[in-house]
């Protein structure tokens, strides 16, 4: 199986469903050390992404993530915007006019992704954002792509809990980027909300290929 | 032509009123403000941002000026997916003071780079009263000494406020010189203003480069018919 249209824009639905049901609670954990926006601008991006997708199909999976970076950067308005946008376009990119893609080129895409991700936001390892969920999700796509035995469905699952699994591991974290780091010690002991969204986009697309 | 700007702020308000201000000392330069998203929100929009720089676009460039996170990422954004990204520069300053030192050298006829760093000056000037242009200067002590040195005594009744510093600064920012002020660059504006001159303050000038005697007489000729002020 290889990924096609159908799947990005099944994924991209899936993440509209995942930002609506996870609204309240992006919106909690933004509140002790965010503005608590966070829940609401992916809910509204995501919906805008819906109605675009509906304008105009896209044709090819590129096509698809290209349309919804352009959409979240214009309307989610806080700094996952320019981020999840720039992710969205760096795998548009990786993905080219290709039909499908194969596990190689979904990792490439991941790791694009995450580099765009690291390049907007000047943000490591460590500093409690989403680049803690994105890093370890690339490096586990990249492991599972290069496994003879890799499927993209493989792929996609070993990133998605690599995601999952990073999002966990920035609870204890004290915050270095982003709105969170003016709070300094007290960020410790809050998931980061950006981290636990990019979980979500990551599970979706698990559940739009399988 | 000149250089002209673009204000991306979370909010509609900051970003319309930090034009306000600023086109009050530069009523020429053209400045578009992109505050808050489409539907009138705290944030920033791509789409707004991209559309100032299509409205700012047609001139000697556009540099822009942002105020925290989301506003720094959406302007590199719309940088790199704009026609002509080299025609875009953003400064890295404080919105409010850094806008106005850009907007008075923009008005002077200041490059795109020159606009950009009279922005950028304005970190410099904080408790030393020095902009980091005046402290590469003084570090060119050792060199050759300035070209042309003059001392002027300031007549007008407010002395150097902001719309006198705005006058040499914008001027001296079109200039091919690097003019000093009582050791702060002549070319920022709010650094002139650091030096909290009154009436009856002396000013030392000393100029370097090819308009360096052309940048003296400038700033003498202002300073001895008081700004044009009592």
């Amino acid at each position: 199986m290889l990924l096609d249209v159908k799947w990005a824009v099944r994924w991209l639905t899936m993440c509209a469903e995942a930002m609506a049901e996870n609204r309240v609670w992006l919106i909690e954990l933004d509140r002790p050390i965010g503005d608590s926006d966070h829940g609401e601008n992916m809910d509204r991006g995501f919906q805008a992404v819906l109605e675009k997708l509906a304008e105009t199909p896209p044709e090819t999976p590129g096509a698809a993530l290209k349309l919804t970076a352009m959409t979240l950067m214009s309307k989610v308005g806080g700094a996952a915007g320019p981020l999840y946008g720039t992710a969205f376009l760096r795998a548009a990119t990786a993905f080219g006019d290709a039909l499908e893609v194969d596990p190689a080129g979904l990792a490439t895409a991941l790791v694009a992704a995450r580099d765009g991700i690291v390049a907007r936001g000047k943000a490591e390892s460590g500093d409690k954002t989403m680049v803690d969920a994105w890093t370890p999700a690339a490096e586990a796509a990249q492991a599972a792509a290069a496994d003879a035995t890799g499927n993209v469905l493989a792929v996609l699952v070993a990133a998605a809990e690599a995601a999952e699994a990073g999002a966990v591991a920035t609870d204890p974290l004290v915050a270095r980027k982003g709105r969170a780091s003016y709070l300094g010690e007290r960020s410790a002991g809050h998931r980061d909300p950006g981290a636990a969204s990019s979980a979500l986009i990551l599970r979706a697309a698990v559940g739009a290929a399988a | 032509m000149t250089v002209r700007l673009v204000v991306v702020s979370h909010s509609e308000k900051i970003a319309d009123g930090a034009v306000q201000l600023a086109a009050q000392m530069a009523p020429d330069v053209v400045m578009i403000a992109a505050g808050g998203t489409s539907d009138g929100r705290i944030g920033t929009s791509l789409e707004k941002v991209m559309s100032a720089l299509d409205q700012a676009a047609g001139g000697d460039g556009v540099v822009v000026l942002t105020d925290l996170g989301s506003a720094v990422m959406t302007a590199e954004s719309a940088q790199e997916l704009a026609e002509d990204p080299s025609a875009v520069l953003l400064a890295d300053a404080p919105l409010v003071e850094g806008l106005v030192a850009a907007a008075v050298a923009a008005q002077g006829g200041a490059d795109l780079i020159a606009v950009k760093r009279a922005a950028e000056a304005v970190y410099g000037s904080g408790d030393s009263g020095a902009s980091p242009v005046s402290s590469v200067a003084e570090g060119s002590v050792t060199g050759p000494g300035p070209e042309f040195t003059g001392d002027f005594e300031l007549i007008n009744q407010a002395g150097m406020h902001a719309r006198p510093a705005a006058k040499v600064a914008g001027g001296l920012s079109s200039m091919n010189a690097d003019v000093t002020i009582n050791g702060v660059d002549g070319a920022s504006m709010t650094a002139l203003m650091t030096l909290a001159a009154g009436k009856g303050s002396l000013l030392h000038v000393e100029a370097w480069g090819p308009d360096a005697e052309r940048a003296l007489n400038y700033v003498g000729g202002l300073v001895q018919a008081g700004f044009g002020e009592p």
